[in-house]
């Protein structure tokens, strides 16, 4: 059983096009709601990543790779830093590790606006979330002989 | 508050999502890999000197104080099991560069390798039911890896079992939390340690305990629940099956000791029959498996079965010199069985099998082998005056001090047993016959033997300088021995 | 509630146990999935279910939820979903190599 464009699927490749952005924009909205009401990096990593998935579904292999140039391992490694730097940063500063900060900015645009140290903290989870779900997913996909 | 207590899992977990990055470059890995051992093993050693000095170090994590946040929490014992994780690691790492195949260290073996570090290092140091969790989940996972590697059929099989079954006991792990949050209303252990010598419902903290200690028991192999152990431990290559066979088990001993110090010495008379009976048949069935089994590996993984339940009747006897005699057993027995699996991982690779029956006479082509091996064994068999002299004499010693003569003998009797099953293995594969061909007689496996030589020296040091190690372990366990220190240094020494 | 919980988790406990017990694969990761549920949810409502504000000072409730509980499942549940993947690849491998996914015949023999 081999994965082939299968063109009588319009269906799902319409739907797929519009859906794909909504879920990644509610993922987005996840991402940052996090912290003090549900959301947070794990569950806005899932959304992308069913996003993405969704958009293997509708579309071939190939052509998502082509779209979408990432290397998950890479993204991983990369999550995981970005995580630990954070944690590792407040103890730069003498405080023990994993400490966080948080302080009132005004922004353009966005006004005022709660920034914390838990923010990157939480983009590293998200990226390793995506990364790894993808990763998973597709092994098991891509043995499919 | 010493953030020093991060860096023997913060390090290898750093290094190890570095060396994701550079899965195609075996000797950047290599060299990345042995530094990051190195330091850890430099930083094992001063945390041992400041826990020395100052008592108890305590961390709490994000500066949430004590009850409430995560605290990281190292006295003598845990700094102790660090440092000889440390020595295992940096080891076996150097044994694994000369012997792991490039497909596999291309295939992350490296990352895994230090993520496992993490886990063990992070199970030692955690104040914290939770935490001990997901760093033993961090350890198991990593392990999962690192056996599979390689994914021959009977490494598929195998590690399914193991899989499956350590999967199992985290699930009951979860449970044995729920109830506990349950009755306490905490997971602090030096909080749970206070509240559950308060609360008077012992029968709810019997259960409790028991599940915990059948949880842990599946880890270390005790018991009903060692099956998986010898199977599972004779499929992965050399390097890997002498880091777990060295270390693996014994970080489930460290939480049956830590969780039964610290947090259930509320009921002695039932549980302390439960651990030392446990620990005695442990002991046997481990001894007659190795005793029976015609397999360099098996008999070695047979081992560890039998010796776990030494270490388990130490804690059960649950006196001062018992409990020093226990931690001097883990640490003689993680030098000696890492020593031994990577002798093993040797000969193997100079005959190509791991068969008692078709191996012999390497002591003529491989005399340095032969002696390292001889010496080794004959410490682990418990002979003067290497390592397991002291730490079973002691052993013994307090079991006829607390008048268990029938576990005192079991011990003694499964000793000869001990010393039969290598005697076995020097037999056939050291004397005899040469039944290996002149070429592989020819392989040199020098390099091979560079890890295990500190091994050796250890494991004689620990023997003839018996007397300051030990009064040094009798430290560390009357540390165990009144948790009101640990309790006292959370709860209101911490954070200054 | 409470009860209804218990009674959930007890179903949860005894399908997965039967399923464990099975000697088909499929059915022993299903059966262990079944059963990391249940000790989540037992995990969820063994501090009693409460139904109060989120534990933040500003909100002046009377009553906030202990987020003890939820914080414990969510990364229970993190890593169970992991051990699950991973185990699915496994037992997926193991198939694949063996033809078969009856256990009596992944038994194997002592020596080999």
């Amino acid at each position: 059983m081999k994965r082939q464009v299968r063109a009588s699927n319009l269906m799902l490749h319409s739907i797929t096009r519009v859906v794909t952005f909504i879920l990644l924009a509610f993922s987005i909205y996840l991402f940052f709601a996090g912290h003090n009401s549900p959301g947070g990096g794990f569950i806005g990593g899932l959304m992308t990543a069913s996003a993405l998935l969704l958009m293997y579904l509708g579309f071939d292999m190939k052509r998502i790779k082509k779209a979408l140039p990432f290397n998950f391992t890479t993204m991983i490694a990369v999550g995981l830093l970005v995580a630990l730097f954070t944690g590792v940063s407040s103890m730069l500063f003498g405080y023990p590790f994993l400490t966080q900060f948080f302080d009132y900015y005004d922004l353009p645009v966005l006004g005022n606006t709660e920034l914390s140290t838990a923010l990157p903290f939480d983009l590293g989870i998200y990226l390793v979330v995506v990364a790894i779900a993808l990763t998973i997913i597709l092994a098991i996909a891509e043995d499919d002989s | 508050m010493n953030n020093l207590l991060v860096l023997p899992f913060l390090i290898p977990f750093a290094v190890g999502a570095i060396l994701i990055l550079f899965s195609k470059h075996i000797g950047l890995q290599r060299f990345l890999s042995g530094l990051t051992a190195m330091l850890m093993l430099g930083v094992a050693i001063y945390l041992l000197s400041v826990v020395r000095t100052e008592g108890v170090v305590v961390l709490e994590v994000g500066s949430w104080s004590a009850p409430f946040g995560i605290v990281l929490v190292a006295d003598l014992f845990a700094a102790i099991m660090v440092l000889m994780s440390a020595i295992v690691g940096l080891l076996c790492l150097f044994f694994a560069f000369r012997t792991i195949a490039p497909e596999r260290e291309k295939f992350y073996f490296y990352p895994f390798y230090f993520f496992l570090l993490t886990g063990v290092n992070g199970a030692f140091l955690t104040g914290d039911i939770f935490n001990l969790f997901v760093f033993f989940e961090v350890m198991l996972i990593s392990s999962y890896v690192l056996i599979v590697m390689g994914g021959t059929n009977y490494q598929l099989r195998e590690s399914l079992k193991y899989v499956v079954m350590n999967i199992f006991a985290s699930i009951l792990f979860i449970a044995t939390m729920a109830f506990t949050y349950a009755v306490t209303g905490t997971l602090n252990m030096a909080q749970l340690a206070e509240r559950v010598a308060e609360l008077e419902q012992v029968g709810v903290l019997n259960v409790i305990a028991m599940f915990y200690f059948i949880v842990f028991g599946m880890k270390g192999a005790l018991f009903p629940l060692y099956f998986w152990l010898p199977r599972s431990y004779y499929g992965p290559p050399a390097a890997v099956a002498a880091l777990f066979g060295g270390l693996l088990t014994k970080v489930g001993i460290y939480a049956i000791i830590r969780t039964f110090t610290l947090i259930f010495p509320h009921n002695q008379e039932f549980t302390q029959p439960i651990l030392i009976w446990v620990g005695a048949i442990t002991i046997v069935i481990g001894g007659l498996g190795a005793v029976s089994n015609f397999d360099f590996k098996r008999i070695l993984s047979y081992h560890i079965v039998s010796q776990v339940g030494y270490m388990v009747i130490g804690l059960g006897l649950y006196t001062s010199l018992a409990i020093a005699a226990a931690i001097y057993y883990i640490v003689h027995n993680i030098i000696v069985k890492t020593a031994l699996f990577l002798y093993a991982g040797t000969a193997q690779r100079i005959t190509g099998t791991t068969d008692l029956k078709q191996m012999g006479g390497l002591l003529k082509t491989h005399p340095l082998l032969g002696w390292m091996f001889f010496i080794t064994g004959i410490a682990i068999a418990g002979i003067p005056p290497f390592s397991g002299f002291v730490s079973k004499l002691s052993l013994v010693v307090s079991s006829f001090e607390t008048e268990q003569y029938a576990v005192g003998g079991i011990a003694l009797a499964v000793g000869m047993l001990t010393l039969f099953s290598m005697i076995k293995i020097f037999m056939y594969v050291f004397w005899g016959e040469q039944k290996h061909t002149k070429a592989q007689g020819k392989t040199k496996v020098g390099d091979l033997l560079l890890p295990a030589i500190p091994l050796v020296i250890l494991t004689t040091v620990l023997g003839v300088a018996a007397q300051p190690i030990l009064s040094f372990f009798l430290e560390a366990s009357n540390q165990l021995l009144d948790p009101s220190i640990y309790i006292d240094s959370v709860l209101k020494g911490g954070g200054a | 509630m409470e009860i209804l919980m218990s009674i959930t988790v007890g179903v949860l406990f005894m399908v997965g146990t039967y399923l464990l017990l099975t000697k088909s694969l499929l059915r022993i990761v299903l059966g262990l999935i079944l059963l990391s549920h249940g000790a989540h949810f037992l995990l969820l409502t063994m501090s009693g279910l409460q139904s109060g504000t989120p534990p933040l000072l500003n909100l002046n409730s009377e009553a906030y939820a202990d987020p003890l509980p939820q914080a414990l499942v969510l990364t229970a549940l993190v890593i169970s979903f992991g051990m699950t993947s991973f185990l699915l690849v496994l037992s997926y491998r193991t198939y694949k190599a063996f033809k078969t996914d009856d256990l009596e015949q992944l038994r194997g023999s002592a020596d080999e």
